[in-house]
């Protein structure tokens, strides 16, 4: 059986799901062809992002960061400004849109941080729809107030108790739930992952930050930035800001993965950072780089950011990977902390851990460039939600 | 004439599913020999994996329990070995996730799963837009330094279909559809449901018209009423949680396997055809 759109990226991505989800992948990909096409649901999508998620978000010069550290000048694509605060907001919404057109009435999302959860709860109540979130219990302990914020949105959470009760998990149940309810419900998939035509789908709905912030840099800085840079969890809001620079030869494009207690711990998400525990494997419905053990047992991940505490990554990063068209690296717990709270003094912006990664990455490579040299850092959201972890694990020190 | 072609010879047959590893390995060889020995015709021998998202509670507590306990590919192969050597000669067909295959390299697999005595595999996550890698590494055979061994094609990819597969999917699936189908009888994971649903005859005759391979059907059969049920319109009846559950709270598990197997066998053979 052929697909209408590519579902796969090289060697990568696929359809790894049982029988009975496939019917529903295929129906899924033919509305999405269908809508793309339609320009009343684009226009629609179009009104909504504008009215009521408020783009298109700001692009903010960070000139005291850049100052501080003395190197190439800094730019912020504002995702913490969007309503609900992180760029999950854009996807979901495409997706509800599309689940509305397919007649179905009921959606079931799975969220590490909760905030695709409470972006799905939202994009629910704005449309209509019935929500069921699942989130892994070790989760909801971590991110407590989006629970809180997810159940005020009319969304039912369940939380997982089994494997590792994270991420992976609430995956595996919401595919569970999905597969058992397939016929009226539709699985809204947060980030760049599972089966096609997901990855793609996502990144189409995510692909409005990157082409936003390339338009936005022409106008502020007259120019492209030299380096793109964002934090790669599943990997939505990278490929999202990716896409608007990936034609751009001349422009770096570098992936932050969750470095945890660092590689050598073993306690980490990087999944293209530890190459003895990471081997192209299958999870989820896709091909990708996979962190397991040597059975081919997916292992369990570390990171003081719940987003990005998974242990595969978005088929279509292995891909740039290994086309030398994007570059990954990792920072640790410790560095996503400390560059949290640079960006709160320094700028006065709280910004989630997740996001907190791409800055850190941003501190160490700043100072290796030029004044004259631009870096745009996608911030993917607002750290509110995180304040209770960063009390935690900061300690006295606050 | 192949063992899974010698099992279908009689019909409707008796398919329990069991996982190596639980409650522990040694056991569950025992478990699965127990079943053999007391009326099962085809075993599916369960391969644990940490995320089996076609499963319900059951099998997964179980599954999780297995690698707890330190079951691995290799393991389950060398325990396929030993029901052989133990006697066992019904087909045994290998039920198990992708990646674990894909880690432990799949041609090797294959191989090793041939010469353990392995009749076939199921892959619930390897529909058939993914199944062409692994089927051609069965026409195919392997490359053993220079010594090319014989084909695969004597192991099926065992097929699956399910409630929601469209006419032209059925159509696709079936046409090359080796050693028998596996029917999905329900929209969801694996589980005891309270009644086999009243569509499933309608189900099965749509499978029917696109084969003449065996169908057998799967998901939610949890007692002998049940399995004579399902046995009146199928070729094979299988049995995955409620055979799970039923040994692993039993203090004897070997026992409670040789009763579960006689009376789901004495079910079906109480079918007048
Ligand atoms: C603010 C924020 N950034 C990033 C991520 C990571 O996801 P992705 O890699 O899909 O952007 C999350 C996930 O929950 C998030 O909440």
């Amino acid at each position: 059986m052929t697909t209408l759109l590519p579902h796969k990226f090289g060697p990568y991505g696929g359809q790894f799901v049982p029988e009975t989800l496939m019917p529903a992948l295929i129906e899924l990909e033919r509305e999405f062809v269908s809508a793309r096409n339609d320009p009343a649901f684009n226009a629609e999508f179009d009104k909504l992002m504008a009215s009521f998620v408020g783009r298109p978000t700001p692009l903010t010069y960070a000139k005291r960061l850049s100052e501080k550290l003395g190197g190439a000048q800094i730019y912020l694509k504002r995702e913490d400004l969007a309503h609900t605060g992180a760029h999950k907001i854009n996807n979901a919404l495409g997706q509800a849109l599309l689940v509305k057109r397919m007649g179905k009435k009921r959606i079931v999302a799975e969220t590490g941080a909760g905030q695709h959860g409470v972006a799905s709860a939202t994009a629910a109540a704005l449309l209509g729809l019935e929500c069921v979130v699942y989130m892994g219990s070790v989760d909801i302990a971590r991110q407590e107030p989006n629970v809180f914020r997810m159940k005020l949105l009319g969304a039912e959470v369940r939380p997982v108790e089994s494997g590792t009760k994270t991420l992976k998990d609430a995956i595996n149940e919401a595919i569970r739930d999905w597969v058992t309810n397939v016929r009226d419900t539709h699985y809204l998939l947060g980030s760049a992952l599972g089966p096609h035509p997901y990855p793609t789908i996502v990144r189409e709905f995510q692909s409005v930050i990157g082409r936003e912030a390339r338009e936005q840099m022409l106008m502020d800085a007259g120019r492209l930035p030299d380096t793109v840079i964002a934090c790669v969890g599943g990997g939505s809001n990278a490929i999202g800001v990716f896409s608007g620079f990936v034609n751009d030869e001349a422009v770096e494009l570098i992936g932050v993965e969750a470095g945890g207690s660092g590689i050598a711990s073993g306690k980490h998400a990087a999944r293209f950072g530890d190459a003895t525990k990471a081997r192209v494997g299958v999870i989820h419905g896709t091909r990708t780089y996979v962190l397991q053990d040597d059975d081919g047992q997916i292992a369990e991940t570390h990171s003081v950011s719940a987003g990005l505490d998974y242990a595969a990554v978005g088929p279509e990063h292995a891909m740039l990977r290994d086309n030398e068209r994007a570059f990954y690296t990792s920072v640790t717990d410790e560095e996503a902390l400390n560059a949290f709270q640079t960006l709160c003094h320094t700028e006065g912006i709280i910004p989630a851990l997740e996001s907190s990664h791409a800055i850190a990455e941003v501190i160490k490579k700043a100072p290796t460039m030029r004044k004259d040299q631009v870096i745009l850092v996608n911030l993917s959201g607002r750290g509110d939600k995180d304040l209770n972890t960063v009390i935690k694990e900061l300690g006295t020190n606050m | 004439m192949n063992r899974i072609e010698t099992a279908f010879q009689k019909k409707p047959i008796f398919m329990p599913y069991f996982p190596l590893g639980y409650p522990d390995l040694e056991t569950s060889v025992d478990v699965i020999e127990a079943l053999a020995k007391n009326g099962a015709d085809l075993i599916e021998v369960g391969l644990s994996f940490s995320d089996p998202l076609a499963d319900g509670p059951v099998i997964q507590q179980a599954t999780q329990v297995a690698l707890e306990k330190g079951i691995t590919v290799k393991k389950s192969l060398e325990a396929v070995k030993e029901l052989r050597k133990r006697g066992v000669t019904i087909p045994l067909i290998l039920m198990g996730y992708f990646n674990p295959m894909l880690a432990y390299g799949l041609e090797k697999f294959i191989h090793d799963a041939r010469e353990a005595g392995a009749d076939g595999f199921i892959i619930p996550d390897l529909p058939l837009e993914e199944a062409e890698e692994f089927q051609s590494m069965l026409i195919a055979g392997r490359v053993d330094g220079d010594v090319l061994s014989p084909s695969y094609r004597d192991l099926p990819l065992i097929q699956m279909l399910a409630p929601t597969s469209p006419d032209e999917r059925m159509e696709a699936i079936a046409r090359n559809a080796k050693g028998f189908i596996y029917l999905v009888s329900v929209t969801g994971v694996t589980g005891e449901r309270r009644e086999i649903s009243n569509d499933l005859g309608e189900l099965i005759n749509r499978v029917r018209a696109h084969t003449s391979a065996p169908v057998c059907v799967g998901f939610g059969i949890g007692t002998p009423d049940q399995a004579k049920q399902v046995g009146q319109l199928a070729d094979g009846v299988i049995v995955g949680s409620a055979c799970v559950k039923a040994i692993g709270a039993s203090d004897n598990p070997v026992e409670a396997a040789r009763e579960f197997a006689r009376e789901f066998s004495k079910a079906l053979k109480s079918i007048d055809l």
